[in-house]
């Protein structure tokens, strides 16, 4: 135990993901030693976060405004939709620049393990964008984990009545590496999901 | 396959042991307690990331360690593969093959492969439905190391779909639609782990005939058949079991709710051991139910054998446990496998048959006598 607020902050520090006492401790021990500019720049930085940052409206993306920017851009597709489960998935997908359409965040996948249904998921507002018959397209991109894919099950299952076309990112082989390295159930779902070359 | 060398570090009893090893017969002896069944264990554990003796890995570390490792040096066609796990109850084991981590630990399975028999075979014919799954699931994933994901992803899905179930009464009609996308995957994994079961139980049946036969000559026939709580008509793809416990599923959907446990798929299923007309359990005497269990795993042996690659045998107490003409069959049925290790409280009780190297046991020291 150390004295006064040290221990506080370790405290604190050791409460956030993927950060143990011993990482806790190294923080603390880090910003105690930093430039009290450099500290009062993350303090300013973290009560920011949670004054100004909200939650987009339509999508449930992290946004500045009540619309995110990518919800806010009219150059976006508004006919394809791609469903992730959190708003880091949402980043890693623009990173590719591949996809112009806009996203659903869904905010988790289903597991009811961790008492997680449909109903805390943004599953209602995801049919309330559907309703108006813009989207021709609903990209199911979650996770490839058991709770990734019965989400998507669960979501396929809720939209074929409305005649969409409903797709799944496919599983396979990760580019530039060896097929050797490959896990065999990567490597059996890459062979399902194989396709025709045009010659 | 052979182990030229086991290694322990505060595993079980042993604060630190190397043992060579050599192909051939290896007899442990020591009084109870010592620590012979824990050295035949930690080969087990390096075969099948499991203990046969408990569920989960708290006792496995010696008391007062946070962490055990075991490592061994696997001889097959003449090539070394080393195998280290470090076991750390209640976190994930880590485990390196050839001094390389391997990213995830059941990787290393089929590295090694090992036919234990231990005095808690008795409950293969005697016990519980459980420990007749165990035992086809093990022999599925040392021969198709692959299916250790489907079945831990089966268990998986499982219990999601158990806690659903269990909570359905304050559900809302939303979550308890989301029980459909949980019956798609549960028969997916169930459909690949009944076809992998189905065909092994298959090659498995004259096989235990066979060894039934060796070890008990001159009685009725031994049969092992699956049973499955749902009707598989001939379905023996994995699609085409899917398609059955979909249907199964849809069938006992109210039953399911109103029990709030999942009642269809291959965990409430059995394999049924028999002898001439009737049922090994219930009807079989003592002796020959341990001529069943015996036959069972020597039929087990005989499959890993055809499939290459000998697998190491271990008797772990065995021959205590058997009467002499028994004993004397099972020593002669083992004798000429490639590696063989034994453990026995009492020197007699060994066959002469299974001649050898001989290690004394006490006090968590192992020293070779002979």
């Amino acid at each position: 135990m150390y004295e006064g607020v040290v221990q506080d902050l370790i405290d604190e520090l050791g409460r956030l993901p993927g950060i143990g006492p011993k990482g806790a401790q190294r923080i603390a021990f880090h910003l105690l030693a930093a430039d009290p500019v450099d500290v009062r720049r993350l303090a300013e930085v973290l009560l920011q976060v949670k004054e100004k940052m909200r939650f987009c409206e339509v999508c449930g993306n992290v946004a500045e405004e009540e619309r995110c920017r990518i919800c806010r851009d009219t150059r976006r597709d508004p006919s394809v939709l791609c469903v992730v489960e959190e708003p880091k998935d949402v980043v890693a997908i623009e990173r590719t620049r591949e996809f112009r359409g806009r996203y659903h965040v869904l905010g988790g996948a289903i597991s009811p393990i961790e008492g997680i249904g449909p109903d805390d998921l943004r599953v209602r507002e995801l049919m309330e964008r559907l309703a108006d018959g813009a989207v021709q397209e609903v990209i199911l991109a979650t996770d490839p984990n058991l709770e990734g894919e019965a989400t998507a099950t669960y979501l396929a299952r809720m939209l074929s009545p409305l005649g969409l076309r409903v797709t799944r990112l496919a599983s396979g082989l990760p580019v530039g590496g060896d097929l050797e390295y490959a896990d065999e159930v990567t490597l059996g779902r890459a062979f399902e999901g194989r396709r025709l070359l045009d010659a | 396959m052979y182990i030229a060398h086991l290694s322990l570090t505060d595993f079980r009893n042993y604060a630190g042991v190397e043992l060579p090893l050599e192909p051939g017969v290896t007899v442990f002896v020591g009084q109870n307690g010592q620590g012979k069944t824990n050295l035949v264990e930690a080969v087990g554990y390096l075969a099948t990331l499991g203990s046969h003796r408990v569920p989960n890995d708290g006792p496995l570390v010696r008391s007062g360690a946070t962490r055990s490792i075991v490592r061994g040096d696997v001889v097959r066609d003449g090539r070394h593969a080393l195998i280290e796990i470090e076991i750390t109850p209640g976190r994930s084991n880590r485990a390196r093959l050839n001094r390389a981590p391997v990213s995830r630990t059941r990787d290393v399975l089929g590295v090694l492969r090992t036919v234990l028999f231990a005095p808690e075979d008795l409950a293969l014919v005697k016990g519980d439905p459980d420990t007749r799954r165990r035992f086809l699931d093990e022999l599925l994933v040392a021969r198709t190391p692959r299916l250790a994901g489907v079945r831990q992803d089966y268990e998986r899905v499982l219990r999601q779909r158990n806690t659903l179930l269990k909570t359905a009464a304050q559900a809302s009609a939303g979550a308890l639609r989301t029980l459909d996308a949980w019956d798609a995957h549960l028969a997916r994994l169930g459909g690949e782990l009944l076809a992998a079961r189905l065909a092994t139980v298959e090659v498995l049946q004259p096989l235990v005939a066979k060894a039934y036969a060796h070890v008990s000559p001159a009685q009725e026939e031994a049969r092992i058949d699956y049973r499955s709580g749902v009707e598989l008509g001939d379905a023996t793809t994995a699609a085409a079991l899917a398609d059955k416990l979909t249907d199964a599923l849809a069938e006992r959907r109210s039953d399911e709710l109103r029990r709030g446990v999942s009642l269809v798929g291959p965990h409430r299923d059995d394999l049924l051991l028999s002898l001439g007309e009737f049922p090994a359990k219930g009807y079989a005497s003592h002796g020959e139910s341990w001529s069943m269990a015996l036959a069972v795993r020597l039929a087990a042996y005989d499959l890993l054998c055809g499939d290459g690659g000998e697998p190491v045998l271990i008797l772990d107490d065995v021959f205590a446990e058997l009467d002499s003409a028994r004993r004397s069959r099972l020593a002669t049925l083992v004798a000429g496998a490639e590696q063989v290790l034994v453990t026995a409280a009492v020197p007699e009780d060994v066959p002469p048959q299974l001649t050898g190297v001989r290690h004394v046991v006490a006090e968590g020291e192992v020293r070779r006598v002979g």
